[in-house]
Formats: structure tokens, sequence, C-alpha cells
């Protein structure tokens, strides 16, 4: 069967829609693999910097949405680590000349058709190889319009990168054994919407969840005391990027998972998911609004304490939105 | 965000690729979108640049004076942090602190010299020979 190329919002939900689409499952999108996922989250790491800026993200572990939105629909999952490079190369060139398309995580600082601006060291980026011809891999890269390739040395030195998240080598697939109904997915759904209101309200601890936003605003207060109107400026860079930048998309994932619920909404027919898409749409809208107000401040344009503040306290008015869109959420009837 | 709204900027992903987006059309529905780029986030991202280059030449002229090993400019060079350069080596972050120093640096073996050069893509050469 032909492999079909999907280009995606972020990288692991678009591998995920790729392998189960050419699974034979037609019904998945890239929003239900995220929603199932339970792809949405809020986190920052105390005292850590990455890149010399706050560690913050905005979802989930690496892995989890493919792991998740597997299990929850009865579908096996193998997933495989290599300490030999050898042995991982002979696997994922065995599997796509057998036509398995294969997931693997790769990093992206030695990526050779990623721009230049784009190489930081950044392990938890994924993608498919789906065939071989004249000794080179052929890969679908979900972030890209169309497909590319890499030498056997390329995607194995990706594949083997180094720091924080290293993928070792790893590559995934999934083995469809039955049909899925209405009710599978049902109950898929609304495994991860109850999955996804636990790590937003319920996750201990004062910087994850809604209330790492707040933590994060906090920080935000600090920055310009505390580093200076340059590097405070930075840092703010730092979330933005975080936010919106290609594959990681914060922002971007709350328009995500409004789209999940508008989706949810064709299988369980509860108006409050069409209202709560809104709701997700408006924090998404929130998030966009406060990284012009930032990028007002890494410009040099509007440098004073009250800049610093007013963006944390547009912080809090978007943990306010999402918290109150999740204890809504789980009030739903059909989630009972 | 509505579809009309879709950023079209120029951005460090022309000619590489354009983005997808999730947007509402006219009806209020959620499509996809595809975006060049946004203003807002290449401007952080030129930044952030910036400061790596900045870095990179601080890291240089503190090779040049004498007071950081050719391992310090690598490291800037290819965005390695401590974590990082550690884990392409093997090395513990003790060591290669150590190795940050030129005295030290000047009696490495070579192979430990030739871990370095193979995580920064360079040769042995190239790496003792760097004088900033």
């Amino acid at each position: 069967m032909r492999f079909e190329h999907i280009q995606s919002a972020h990288c692991e939900n678009g591998v995920t829609t790729a392998l189960l689409r050419h699974r034979g499952i037609g019904f998945i999108t890239e929003p239900l693999a995220f929603g199932m996922g339970s792809g949405l989250f809020y986190i920052q790491i105390p005292f850590l910097t990455v890149n010399n800026g706050p560690a913050i993200s905005f979802r989930t572990m690496p892995g989890a949405i493919f792991s998740r939105t597997c299990k929850a629909l009865g579908i096996d999952v193998v997933r495989k680590k290599f300490s030999s490079e050898e042995k991982a190369e002979a696997y994922v060139e065995k599997l796509v000349g057998e036509g398995v398309p294969v997931g693997c995580q790769v990093g992206v600082f030695h990526l050779p058709y990623f721009p230049a601006e784009y190489r930081f060291h950044f392990n938890a980026h994924n993608l498919i190889v789906f065939g071989k011809d004249s000794g080179q891999y052929q890969v679908s890269d979900p972030v890209m319009e169309v497909t590319t390739s890499l030498s056997p040395a390329e995607l194995t030195k990706v594949r083997f990168a180094k720091g924080p998240l290293s993928p070792k080598g790893q590559a995934y697939y999934p083995i469809v054994r039955e049909g899925i109904d209405d009710n599978v997915i049902r109950k898929a759904i609304i495994k991860g919407i109850k999955r996804n209101i636990r790590d937003m309200l319920q996750i201990p601890g004062g910087f994850a969840g809604v209330k790492g936003i707040k933590y994060t605003a906090n920080r935000v207060r600090t920055w310009r005391d505390k580093l200076g109107v340059r590097k405070g400026g930075l840092f703010l860079g730092q979330i933005v990027r975080m936010q919106e930048e290609i594959g990681t998309g914060g922002g971007g994932f709350r328009f995500l998972y409004a789209a999940f619920l508008e989706e949810a909404h064709g299988f369980l027919p509860d108006d409050e998911l069409l209202s709560l898409s809104e709701e997700f749409t408006r924090a998404g809208d929130l998030w966009r609004n406060n990284a012009v107000k930032m990028a007002g401040i890494y410009k040099g344009r509007s440098t004073g304490q009250s800049d610093f503040d007013e963006v944390a306290d547009r912080m809090e008015e978007i943990m306010e939105v999402e918290k109150k869109a999740f204890q809504r959420l789980s009030l739903l009837k059909g989630l009972k | 965000m509505k579809k009309e709204e879709v950023p079209q900027d120029k951005s460090a992903l022309s000619n590489f690729t354009r983005e997808v987006c999730y947007v509402r059309n006219a009806d209020g529905k959620y499509e996809t979108a595809l975006s060049t780029g946004w203003e807002v986030k290449a401007v952080a991202l030129d930044n952030a640049w910036d400061e790596v280059k900045e870095r990179v030449a601080e890291a240089r002229e503190a090779v040049a004076r004498g007071e950081k090993s050719p391992v310090y400019y690598f490291m800037a060079l290819n965005l390695m942090d401590m974590p990082v350069i550690s884990d392409y080596t093997g090395f513990w972050p003790f060591f290669i602190k150590r190795h940050l120093r030129p005295s030290v640096f000047r009696g490495l073996g070579n192979r430990k010299l030739e871990k370095y050069a193979k995580a920064f893509g360079i040769t042995v050469e190239e790496l003792k020979n760097f004088k900033g």
C-alpha cells in the first residue's frame, strides 16, 4: 500500500495520524489524535534553563500522544530503543522493506533539510521513514509540505542525537488487529478529555497545569529587575518561540484543542462541547495577543516594568479562561 | 484565529515549508490554513541567534586571550551547554569544566581529543590548533 504523506501542525500528531491512516483507521485526524492523546499541557520547570531561556512546554511528554491515542483505540504499539546504531538501522531497514512505515524520534540539530535557523538541540522531533530508494531513506516529516529523504548515515545521526530527551534510536509503529466502531472512538475521546482535565487541573505542584501559567506570570514580573531589559526580553522571546514556533505551537495547541472539541461533538452530541470549543479558541487568541505584547518588549518598543506586568496580567487572565473551560468540561454529562 | 488573520510574513521558513495552522472559517468551523511565518516569532528567533553569535564572539576572544581552551569556543559555536556536550562525549561535567582550562586542555591525550572533535564535527588538528 502506498504511503500517504500528511502535513500537520505538530510532529507527533502528524506521525500518529499518518501511521494510523496507513493502517486503515480512516476517521483519525490531527485534532482527534491530539485530544485522545491528551496533548494539551503547560509546564515551566523551575530553576532549569534550556538554550539559555526558561524551560517551558505547552504540550505533554514526547511519545505520549502516540501511545495514548493507540491504547485508547485498542491498537497495539511496538516501540523499540537501541544502544547499537547498526541494529537501529537494520531494524528500520527491515520494516520499510516489508512495507511497514516506521515512526522515529530524532534530534533536529543535525537534520540536514531543516533551515540552519531552526537547528537547536531539540530531541523530541518525530518523522516517518516509509521506504528506501537508491540507498536513500524516504522520509515523511509532518512539518513539511512534501516528503524528503535522508542518507543512512544522516538518519542514524539524528536518531542518535544526544542531550536532554535523547531519542536513543527510538522507533515505533502501530499494529491494528480489529475494526474500530463509533463506540470505541467515543470512549477514546472521553478518556482523552478526562486525562487532560486531570493534567491541567489536578496535577500536584505549583508549576504545571493551569497553575503553571500563573507560576510563569510570577516569574515574568521579576525578570526586568533580576535579568535586565535585554535578557528579560530574550526570556520572553523564548516563551513566544515555545508558544508559536513550528512543532511546539502552544497558542496553536489551544486552537487544535478547540478543533478537537468540535470534532468530538460529531461523536458526543452535547452542544456544551461547541461552546467550550469557543472558549479554547479564545484562549488561543489571548496567547497570540500576548505574544504581540511580548514582542513589543523584545523589540525594545515598550520595556517598562508596567509592560512586564501587563504580560503577566494577561497570562493570569489566560489561566482563568483555561481553568474555567476545563472545569466546565469536567461537568459534561457524557463523561460520567 | 480566523482564516483571514493567518499571518503571511517573511521568515526563516521561506524556501523550506509553510506551516499548518488551525483556523476558523466564515462558518465558524475549524479548518487548516498554511502560513509563511509570523513577524512576531521571526524577531524572537533572530534575537536568539544574535545572542548566540555574541556568545560565540566572546568565546573566540577568551580563547585568543588564553583564558579558555578551544573546547569552550566550539561548545558555543555548536550551541552546546554542559548536559549536551557531556552526553555527546561521555565525559562528566566536572572533567569538561577542567578541559576548558588551556593548561589542562594542552595535556589531553588523543583519545579524549577525538571525542571532542567528533562531537563538534571537526578534526583533532582543527580542535588543537584553534587559536581564537
